[in-house]
């Protein structure tokens, strides 16, 4: 018994120093190779950081392409999904809501061409990324705050659209925070 | 659309491409066969020789039992205590409090037990001692005790009789040097090459595009993430685990978490076939495994591909099925595949959140986490399987009017007992849990507490009695996934779901090892014509019937006031 107890002991100290400090610290040395150096890589622009390239951020203003609907309105430092059920009365009135917003402030859209994306939270709360056919919805809009031509605005779009991962797997995706500078560089 | 199904296809198929020769490969590292791995060997040494152990010491199934629970008597006791003072220890550059002690009883007992239910939220709960030095740790040792005791189990099996079952602390050490360490690693790197962070820098600050002060919590989470999915574990560095995009952060490294929390489990049970020398029983186990997943999983993809029927009325269009709770990157169908693979696996980590999924998903979610044994977790999904198998030989045995047999050994009185009473003892933890908080609730809930009962749940009627049975049935399975919109982190939650968690763990360990080591020592009696032979398809689908109806008889009416009626009142 106490031997074992002894070899217990022993084993978790030999154990922590592996597992705790050589494996986590050989990560990170090497981690210091990828983009962002192992802390996440950084959007800048006219070289002040305007964001982080995985993490979603909230878009409101009109002229801008907006982002999913988050439970904890973007906050990096603790992130969530809203963890409301499919059938809660309460949830089904917020969605009706926004809905009602991308109406106000699109007028000409139709709600058959909402997605769902548009109107629901994401898990994380930091989604980083909408479908394509939720940043086509919003092009007439932008076209008109901005006062820039519908189409150049459309190309952007169709420029910005990550496609499956090799054309065959997952989703495609667009990256609201890229292409949002990609919108403040047009002309 | 499409592409969608591609890439679960495909992330199935390279999983079983790993998992297969992985199991043939463990099958001779624990019976001491040479591999090309062996290059490892001065390591080995240099840890038995620090520690004082000498791996050649055999042990009998008693033996092996106490060495696993001392071993985890010492990581509770340390760890509560750093959990404890992390405020005051070092490597705390956020300044996170310490935990208070419930929080730190259940987050302990949750991370040894391979649990990795979580009550905090890893931004502001914990510091990056407590991440690496606690939780980190346990991730990697309490996966290991749960293959080394799978490993016991297996060598009872291996000769005709055996009395001694090999050395446990070998069993153990080679499980993190052989198998979890080598494996971590690689994945570790590819997922701070995909942009999760690996550094130990502290929180960043940054403007963002239309003038908002942002905080960003960061931290050595590449390194967590690994062995989070590797050792079937599924804690979240971040709260909200994988759906995070630090910890998640495209399609590929989607898939590859996906087939980190797969190929061990799968590979376990190819090991024991290859290990025991009975290579078409293990074949057939996986078959029925793999059935019971497929099973559980196209009717989840299924109804969320279909999106939510509320939101339908509402006139919009879910082309990609429902997204509440969901990531773009994503997308409905690897999310569904995850959640079925997160909960028959005890994994319990997520990239969707599951209180937002279907109510029939929901459902599937939990059947599986009452099953556990459809792959299940490192080493304890073999160990859950087994109790099947032997309640299955059992009721086979009486229907044929034979003494019953396991592998040439006779499964008698005793053995049966332990294995009923492990049976049993889910439905009562998971039933008697949900019981005990839903009369709290609906009769308590003005009561005094940090959190009234009343306010525990984030969703009204049949949804809120799922959140909290979705509580228990993960406890008891050790998978610590959650329907998260339950207030936890008080006083009565930590400490029943604590309890649940510790029973949940160590007596399905402690009862097939001793079946094992009980029908090990046994005398070995030949096959003969009227043996009921345990590697037949006849045999596999009567495990499987044994399985479902077990479960449904155990389980159905808790599940018909859960989601069953929100499905069915969402339907009206």
């Amino acid at each position: 018994m106490k031997k074992y107890i002894i070899q217990s002991i022993r084993l978790t100290l030999v154990l922590i120093v592996l597992l705790c400090i050589i494996y986590p610290m050989g990560i990170a040395l090497a981690g210091k190779l990828s983009k962002g150096n192992g802390g996440g890589e950084k959007i800048t622009k006219n070289g002040k950081v305007v964001g982080y390239a995985l993490l979603g951020q909230s878009f409101t203003k009109p002229e801008y392409f907006w982002g999913r609907p988050s439970a904890v309105n973007y906050n990096a430092a603790g992130s969530a999904g809203s963890n409301k059920g499919p059938s809660n009365p309460d949830y089904l009135k917020e969605v009706a809501a926004r809905i009602d917003t991308l109406l106000k402030y699109n007028p000409s859209l139709k709600r058959a061409d909402i997605p769902a994306d548009m109107v629901t939270a994401s898990g994380s709360g930091l989604d980083p990324n909408i479908s394509e056919q939720g940043a086509i919805i919003q092009i007439k809009r932008i076209a008109a705050y901005r006062k820039i031509d519908e189409r150049k605005i459309a190309e952007l779009v169709v420029k910005n659209t990550n496609g499956p991962l090799l054309g065959l797997f997952g989703p495609s995706t667009v990256n609201v925070l890229q292409l949002n500078l990609a919108l403040d560089e047009l002309k | 659309m499409n592409t969608e199904f591609l890439g679960i296809i495909a992330t199935f198929l390279l999983t079983l491409v790993i998992a297969i020769p992985l199991g043939k490969y463990l099958a001779k590292v624990f019976a001491g066969e040479k591999v090309w791995t062996d290059f490892l060997n001065p390591i080995e040494k240099g840890i038995y020789k620090l520690s004082g152990i000498n791996p050649k010491e055999q042990m009998n199934w008693k033996q092996h039992l106490k060495v696993l629970l001392l071993i985890n008597s010492v990581w509770l006791v340390y760890g509560f205590v750093v959990l404890i003072y992390q405020d005051k220890l070092p490597l705390n550059p956020d300044g996170n409090p310490g935990m208070t002690a419930d929080l730190a009883f259940n987050t302990i007992i949750s991370f040894v037990a391979n649990c990795n239910l979580q009550h905090y939220s890893g931004e502001s709960g914990v510091s990056y001692l407590t991440q690496q030095y606690v939780l980190m740790f346990l991730q990697f040792v309490s996966a290991a005790t749960g293959i080394a005791a799978a490993v016991v189990l297996f060598k009872a099996f291996r000769d005709k009789t055996s009395e001694t079952l090999g050395n446990f602390w070998e069993f153990f050490v080679k499980a993190i040097t052989r198998l979890l360490l080598p494996i971590a690693i690689v994945i570790a790197l590819i997922l701070t090459f995909n942009g999760t962070p690996s550094s130990y820098e502290s929180k960043d600050q940054f403007i963002s595009m239309q003038g908002d002060t942002v905080n960003v919590s960061r931290g050595p989470a590449a390194q967590f993430i690994a062995i989070k999915h590797l050792g079937t574990n599924g804690g979240g560095f971040f709260g909200a685990n994988s759906a995070h995009p630090f910890e998640n952060p495209n399609y590929i490294t989607n898939m590859v978490e996906m087939m980190a929390q797969t190929i061990i489990p799968i590979a376990m049970v190819i090991c024991f076939g290859y290990f025991i020398r009975r290579r078409k029983l293990g074949w057939m186990i996986f078959g029925v495994m793999t059935i019971g997943m497929l099973l559980l999983m196209i009717p989840s993809l299924s109804s969320e591909l279909g999106g939510n029927p509320e939101i339908a009325k509402m006139g919009i269009s879910q082309h990609t099925g429902a997204m509440e709770g969901k990531e773009v990157r994503v997308g409905p169908a690897a999310t569904a595949y995850w959640s079925t693979l997160t909960t028959i696996i005890s994994t319990g980590s997520v990239n969707g959140m599951h209180d937002s999924t279907m109510p029939l998903t929901g459902l599937w979610q939990l059947l599986a986490m009452m099953i556990n044994g459809f792959y299940g977790g490192c080493g304890v999904g073999m160990l859950n399987y087994f109790i099947y198998l032997i309640i299955a030989v059992f009721i086979s045995g009486l229907m044929v009017g034979r003494t019953p047999e396991f592998l040439g050994h006779k499964v008698e009185a005793r053995e049966i007992k332990i294995a009923a009473i492990i049976t049993l003892l889910s439905p009562f933890l998971i039933l008697a849990g949900t019981a005990v908080s839903a009369h709290l609730f609906t009769n308590y809930g003005d009561a005094t507490w940090t959190v009234q009962p009343k306010n525990w749940l984030n969703n009204p009627g049949f949804h809120g009695f799922s959140e909290m049975l979705y509580e228990m049935t993960s406890s008891n399975a050790n998978n610590g996934s959650g329907f998260e919109g339950l207030g936890d982190n008080n006083t009565f939650w930590n400490l029943s779901t604590g309890i649940v968690i510790f029973l949940g763990r160590f007596l399905p360990i402690i009862g097939p090892v001793a079946i094992a080591g009980l029908l090990g020592r046994k005398k070995f009696i030949p096959e003969s014509a009227g043996t009921l032979k345990t590697d037949t398809l006849t045999f596999s689908l009567m495990t499987f019937a044994i399985i479902i109806v077990l479960n449904a008889l155990s389980y159905f009416p808790a599940l018909t006031l859960g989601p069953l009626a929100e499905y069915f009142t969402m339907l009206k």
